[in-house]
């Protein structure tokens, strides 16, 4: 029988809790983004894709890097909202979805994006001939009908989070209880004289997690598209 | 009532429209490239004019000289676009009452019921639109557009996406429509068939204007404007009443201004108004009736206009009783008959050449 340890439970629990945070706070901008993206033009758009898709070819190190030195306790952002708020983001676990969020991002809004180009406009026009404005148009029909992008984005960019080392790592450390989240675990364990059977039982449970994860986006998306066309 | 007078620029194609679409169906005819659907999304506010002013019901849409510019959701308008665009994430009912639950209680001028009485959409109501057929789809999108109470119903060649047994399936439902729900239609279409069945008014558009306007019987009938109404469909248009039917020989007879004209049988209820199509090149004229001759319809007419057309063709045009006939006969025929304007002649109409397709029943006039 496989039993986690207290250490294995909490470096999962945290995961699960940077992860979803990272994917609930970028989804909104993630929205936005990709809708700004698939249908508005405007100057300096290329710019602003580029630096949307950044993430995903930086290494994560540089990312985390850029992090600390913006909203470190001394950074431009981050010493502001220490000397006016009190709140701190580095080496705590905010911090760490941050990162993980930042890492994630272009796989979420490529998805989005993605499904949102594939809405038929003349379903939306057709939406406002019949008496809805543009926002009722989009939380009724666009909505709707790239629900199974979203879907897709949002498992995508869970997962990702769930995997987020180098950034992290980088920019809030290896706290135990804070910052540990699996792979930050693991990478400790693997650094520790002996920490091999330890290192391996959480190689399997990243794995079991991560595929959980992949499975559950396949089937949900399978659901959606079904009602779409039944 | 619909007024609008537009004009846009797209890229070399410029388009100036002016039209008046008043009750019953308004039929805006041309062939595809003339600007037919750029204007309806106009008035929808589906596009933008350059300059201009469209007005419905005395309600101000759209006007440059003042600024205004109503969103499509505030126009109050009823569309049914070329394909279905039903919401595929909604069911039948779902997308039916899309529109209607954007209204106030007050405002809902169209009763669901009827609605789906007419169309004969009952059983689809919880059916997703994906498993309908292409005529169902489109009946339910009419439907769709209607429970909007519209002022106008703008329809985009509803049913230029269907195959011929499916056109003929809905056709009726639009002919339904106008005088039921009592809601002017803008019918855009390129096809003359479904013209001649439902229009009231027709508005010819040729290369971004509209060239004539007016009731439909008087634009068939006028040569002058055959480029547009189209080479093969040239012909005049002639209102009708279905007089009786003879069952044994598989005719009737339909009595108009200019007398009685045979055709084959026309499967509607005596009494019931019709429209019959005569082809320009179906009519000969003969000046003397002639005697023992196969042609069943021999009427006498008096010549109105005589006009080539090439150095082989003459249009000649026809006032049977009042009624416009239009017939196209030889150069070689018009010189040796001596054919002008003021004579007394007779136009002969085999039976057989006005089918089943060229007699359509319409609408009692409103």
């Amino acid at each position: 029988m496989f039993t986690m340890t207290p250490l294995e439970i909490e470096a999962l629990g945290l995961s699960l809790l940077v992860s979803s945070w990272a994917v609930a706070g970028s989804l909104p901008l993630g929205l936005a983004c990709a809708w700004l993206l698939a249908r508005r033009d405007f100057p300096g758009k290329v710019v602003v894709d580029g630096l949307i898709h950044l993430p995903l070819v930086l290494p994560p190190v540089v990312v985390g890097y850029v992090l600390l030195v913006v909203l470190g306790r001394r950074g431009v952002v981050g010493g502001w909202l220490f000397d006016w708020f009190g709140i701190t983001i580095a080496f705590t676990w905010k911090g760490a979805a941050i990162a993980s969020a930042v890492i994630a991002f272009p796989l979420m809004v490529r998805a989005i994006r993605l499904s949102l180009e594939g809405v038929d406009r003349g379903l939306e026009q057709a939406a406002r001939t019949l008496g809805c404005g543009p926002v009722r148009t989009f939380v009724s029909v666009t909505l709707p009908l790239m629900l199974p992008g979203v879907l897709t984005g949002v498992i995508l960019a869970f997962a990702r989070s769930l995997s987020e080392f180098g950034a992290t790592i980088t920019f809030v450390s290896n706290i135990p209880g804070e910052t540990r989240t699996l792979p930050i675990a693991l990478y400790a364990l693997t650094q520790t004289p002996g920490g091999d059977a330890a290192a391996l039982r959480l190689c399997v449970i990243s794995v079991v997690v991560a595929f959980a994860a992949l499975l559950a986006s396949e089937v949900l998306s399978r659901r959606v598209q079904a009602r779409l066309k039944a | 009532m619909l007024n609008l007078s537009v004009r846009r620029r797209q890229g070399d194609f410029q388009l100036d429209v002016d039209l008046a679409a008043g009750a019953g169906v308004t039929a805006l005819y041309g062939r595809s490239g003339s600007g037919k659907t750029s204007v309806i999304n106009m008035v929808a506010g589906l596009s933008r004019p350059d300059s201009g002013r469209i007005e419905v019901d005395g309600k101000v849409l759209f006007d440059s000289a003042s600024g205004v510019d109503l969103a499509p959701e505030r126009r109050r308008l009823g569309y049914v676009f070329q394909e279905h665009r039903l919401f595929p994430h909604l069911s039948v009912r779902g997308n039916l009452v899309f529109g209607r639950n954007r209204l106030a209680a007050a405002e809902r001028a169209v009763d669901f019921d009827q609605v789906v009485d007419v169309l004969g959409i009952e059983s689809l109501l919880d059916r997703r639109p994906a498993n309908l057929s292409g005529g169902e789809k489109q009946r339910v999108a009419i439907g769709r557009a209607l429970l909007a109470s519209p002022r106008i119903l703008l329809m985009d060649e509803p049913l230029a996406a269907l195959d011929s047994a499916r056109k003929a399936e809905l056709l009726p439902f639009i002919a339904k429509l106008a005088r039921q729900f009592a809601i002017p239609i803008l019918y855009v279409s390129h096809a003359m068939d479904e013209v001649l069945r439902l229009a009231d008014t027709l508005a010819l558009m040729d290369d971004g204007r509209v060239a004539a306007a007016g009731p439909l019987e008087q634009l068939m009938a006028d040569p002058a404007l055959r480029p547009l109404t189209g080479r093969y469909e040239a012909g005049a248009v002639v209102s009708a009443m279905v007089a009786s039917h003879d069952a044994a020989y598989g005719v009737s007879r339909l009595s108009f201004g200019g007398g009685t004209l045979l055709v084959s049988h026309a499967d509607l209820p005596v009494g019931s108004k019709v429209r019959v199509r005569i082809h320009a090149r179906d009519i000969a004229i003969a000046i003397e009736p002639p005697e023992r001759v196969s042609i069943r319809n021999v009427l006498p007419a008096v010549v109105t206009s005589v006009t080539p057309t090439d150095a082989f063709l003459v249009d000649v045009v026809l006032s049977c009783g009042g009624a416009p006939l239009w017939g196209q006969i030889t150069a070689l025929a018009q010189a040796q008959l001596g054919l002008v304007p003021g004579m007394r002649v007779h136009a002969l109409i085999k039976a057989l050449t006005i089918a089943r397709g060229d007699v359509a029943g319409i609408s009692p006039s409103p």
